[in-house]
């Protein structure tokens, strides 16, 4: 029942995506509205189809249904019911399916969003979401059908993987993700409107300025609620491994960022037509080529699904999607041809230059790195692997220039810096990156990068400051306001461009945040009786008694620890091994004691089956919770820079939008 | 649209395409085969009683059956394929009774309450299934996943391995040249 329902409203999904896109397609060249306006009709009819076939899984899920393939797979009886329906993203088929839902949500909404914008660009903007969402709905009828009959039922079900059931991120990493991803398919849908109407002035950017900040927000959170749930599960007290598919999502990350700073270039000074369309069609490219990555087990990596013959889909899509986006691309030539000049070495374009060849090369070593091992067994035949030294010592040096720019950029005016407004923004910067410097080569620092690290962090930080004290104090001076009110309304009026500073703040936290932990974090393993304690930083933990209990899906077992400051108990930690039916090797449960100086994180190692002794991994990581804290504030931020203003929903009938179309104070 | 761009969009693609294609026909986690030509792992394992209150008591061990030609199959009630190949691994034990061939289903993280209600509803126990708490036989014999099935030669050494379903005419064309090698006492 629940099967066929499913396939069929896939199979429908994707006959209207195709109609819907040819549909548009010929309205537009043989002006018929009628079959553009059937085009819109497809997507929205598409969402609701989506989300039939979605919660049809769910609730195949979450009633035991074993004969629909998918829940035969990742469900079982014994799976809390809450893990149960997130178990709909933890295996390749489910997680294809949702992708469909969230990309099928974005297309109806762009669709109806854009509705009232004359001319071809949403038409073609609207054809090609419809066959990227061809492309995943084909997917789910060929190669990742979740909806397989199973003949004969089984009883149960082995349930999702453990890993999966252990934290409360697991709800929360992979939709993020999905919408991160999935939601650059709009601006990328939009700069190939831009291309095949041949709109190429800024219309598509200030049109999906919104999209493109909103999935840059899902994809930050999700790429940071990826390294938390790394670092509260795995046990192992790191957050990024330069697993290829962390890669995977990061890669994308940095070319959207590049394409959010250079398009500023363009909305002002009409340069860099080329590279923007280049970016965004890059990052959507790397969206899809992360999925290939995760989903063919063309790589190794702990996030790697089954393998099958789904990879070959991506690669023609892939490849079909770069040589359309490269013929565009090569073939607009002069019309796309800068209208603007640089003026000066010194100004803002030339920062937002650098920041983007820096986050261009970033991509390309990432890239490289991820690739190599299939490049190098193709080629030589061997087999290699790319593990983080390489990625530390080649992206390090760019982590720092960028750390630099992040105080740099905002503090220069657009085409010319004169001498004295140098000297008046960097003086202050300038002697917090000396001292904070000097203080940690003081204080026995000797990594030349964590040196730099604190140093560029008080740069950026005060010259960010700066920015808000200087605008807040001439909103004093103009209107008399108190200093809180002056920063509030100055935020308000130019949410653009405040919201995107506090991002950088978040920026800054994080950099601190990874600069401290991994260059000061210390680790010991001790094996401990009941009543032994053991030092560890400011503090002693005692091991008090060993534990163990039944869970309905899994045995645990625990150790009771005190936390111990000079004598006095100030906490209780219970690191914990679980045991899922009759997997091998136990998952972890770290206890972390987060506080905003380090974190205290011991790791349950091992246990004597009669409470005679454990062994511990006693774990003191400095600041790292400033990164989970500065992945907030850059969300925050970035939703800030995306709120609409108050003028504009009045004006939301208005064919381009008046607040993103470049006003004065905007960036 | 021109030829010229055509031309350097199909340059850049095709590259990439081919890399890809030849990176998909090599499994990234095969490791070159330690195992066939290599001695088998021995194991002792307690034989999965068929009714639920009785206590497990022989204990298999493959040094026992060395002069025959054994078949290990890895096996979980929860595994779908491994409903596929059952029926075939059964006709080729019933075929082979009487030879010097032993069939042993090795169960793969699962619950032998489970595996013994798949058995039954598979038509019953044909060749024992034996436990192996902890998988320390599955990583033994580098198990990927399940099902996987393993074929032992008279020597004991690895003659096969095989990752997936296996059917009868594979199964006979590997069995019946290594039948050949066993000596009759």
């Amino acid at each position: 029942m629940i099967s066929t329902l499913g396939f069929g409203t896939i199979a429908v999904a994707l006959a209207l995506s195709v109609y819907g896109a040819v549909a548009a397609v010929v309205g537009v060249r043989t002006r018929r509205p009628e079959l553009v306006q059937s085009a819109s009709v497809a997507a929205y009819v598409n969402f609701a189809l989506l989300a039939i076939a979605n919660l049809a899984m769910v609730y195949a899920l979450v009633v035991h249904d074993f004969s629909v393939s998918y829940v035969a797979q990742v469900g079982s009886r014994a799976t809390p019911l809450f893990i149960t329906i997130i178990s709909l993203w933890s295996a390749l088929e489910g997680s294809i399916l949702f992708w469909g839902l969230v990309l099928a949500a974005y297309t109806a909404s762009a669709v109806y969003l854009h509705r009232n914008h004359p001319g071809p660009l949403v038409p073609y903007a609207t054809a090609t979401m419809l066959v990227v969402g061809a492309f995943f709905y084909m997917l789910l009828i060929g190669p990742a059908n979740p909806f397989e009959p199973v003949w004969p039922v089984p009883a149960d079900g082995p349930g999702p993987n453990p890993l999966l059931q252990n934290h409360i991120l697991m709800a929360v990493h992979p939709p993020l993700l999905y919408l991160g991803y999935v939601g650059m398919t709009v601006p990328f849908a939009f700069a190939i409107g831009a291309l095949l109407s041949g709109e190429l002035d800024a219309t598509w950017i200030r049109m999906t300025r919104r999209w493109t900040v909103t999935a840059w927000i899902f994809l930050s959170l999700a790429i940071v609620a990826g390294m938390w749930w790394s670092y509260e599960v795995l046990g192992w007290a790191g957050y990024w491994a330069w697993d290829p598919v962390e890669n995977a999502s990061f890669m994308p990350w940095l070319t959207a960022t590049a394409f959010l700073h250079s398009v500023m270039v363009q909305e002002r000074r009409e340069m860099l037509r080329v590279w923007n369309l280049s970016l965004i069609v890059s990052t959507f490219l790397l969206t899809i080529l992360g999925t290939f990555l995760t989903r063919s087990g063309i790589v190794q990596s702990v996030h790697a699904f089954t393998q099958g013959t789904i990879g070959y889909y991506f690669i023609g899509f892939i490849a079909v999607g770069l040589v359309f986006s490269l013929i565009l691309l090569t073939g607009r030539g002069t019309e796309l041809r800068s209208a603007g000049n640089l003026d000066s070495p010194l100004s803002r374009e030339t920062v937002f230059l650098f920041n983007n060849l820096i986050l261009t090369a970033f991509t390309f070593t990432v890239l490289l790195g991820t690739l190599y091992p299939i490049l190098a067994e193709a080629l030589r035949g061997v087999k290699v692997s790319v593990g983080a030294p390489f990625y530390n010592k080649m992206t390090l040096p760019l982590c720092m220039a960028l750390l630099f720019l992040l105080g740099v950029g905002p503090a220069l005016p657009w085409r010319r810096a004169e001498p004295d407004v140098l000297r008046r923004k960097f003086v202050i910067p300038g002697i917090a990156l000396l001292v904070v410097a000097g203080a940690s080569l003081a204080l026995g620092l000797r990594q030349p990068y964590g040196i730099l690290a604190f140093g560029f962090a008080a740069f950026t930080l005060c010259a960010t400051l700066g920015e808000f004290a200087e605008g807040a104090r001439a909103r004093m001076r103009a209107h008399g306001e108190s200093p809180l009110v002056a920063l509030g309304r100055l935020i308000g009026a130019n949410r653009r461009r405040y919201g995107g500073y506090i991002a950088h703040l978040g920026v800054i936290s994080m950099a601190v945040g990874i600069a401290a932990s991994s260059t000061f974090q210390k680790v010991r393993d001790v094996t401990l009786k009941p009543g032994e304690s053991v030092r560890a930083g400011a503090y002693d933990v005692r091991f008090d008694q060993l534990w163990a209990q039944n869970e309905p899906h899994r045995f645990v077992v625990g150790a009771d620890l005190t936390v111990l400051a000079e004598g006095k108990e100030i906490g209780r930690l219970a690191p914990r091994l679980n045991f899922y039916g009759d997997r091998d090797e136990p998952i972890t449960t770290p206890a972390v004691r987060t506080r905003p100086h380090a974190d205290l994180y011991i790791n349950l190692m091992a246990f004597e089956r009669d409470g005679s002794s454990a062994t511990f991994q006693v774990i003191i990581e400095p600041m790292v919770v400033w990164i989970w804290i500065g992945g907030g504030i850059i969300g925050l931020g970035g939703f800030i820079a995306v709120l609409p203003g108050r003028r504009r929903r009045r004006e939301a009938a208005v064919v381009t939008d008046p607040v993103a179309a470049g006003k004065g104070g905007d960036v | 649209m021109n030829l010229r761009s055509v031309l350097i969009a199909v340059l850049v693609t095709l590259p990439l395409v081919a890399v890809f294609l030849r990176g998909m026909r090599s499994d990234p986690r095969f490791v070159p085969p330690a195992i066939p030509g290599q001695p088998a792992p021995d194991f002792a394992l307690v034989r999965m009683p068929m009714a639920a209150d009785e206590e497990p008591s022989d204990t298999i061990r493959l040094a026992d059956y060395r002069g025959k030609v054994v078949v290990l199959n890895f096996w979980a009630s929860w595994c779908v394929p491994c409903r596929v190949e059952h029926p075939e691994l059964v006709a080729v034990a019933r075929e082979y009774r009487d030879r010097d061939v032993v069939f042993l289903g090795i169960l793969y993280k699962d619950q032998p309450g489970n595996a013994r209600a798949w058995l039954n509803e598979m038509g019953g126990e044909v060749y024992p299934t034996l436990l192996d708490p902890g998988s320390r036989t599955a990583i033994d014999y580098g198990l990927t996943g399940v099902p996987e099935t393993v074929i032992v030669d008279p020597s004991g050494t690895v003659a096969f391995k095989r990752i997936g379903i296996v059917n009868r005419e594979m199964l006979v064309r590997e069995i019946e040249p290594l039948l050949a090698e066993v000596v009759r006492p």
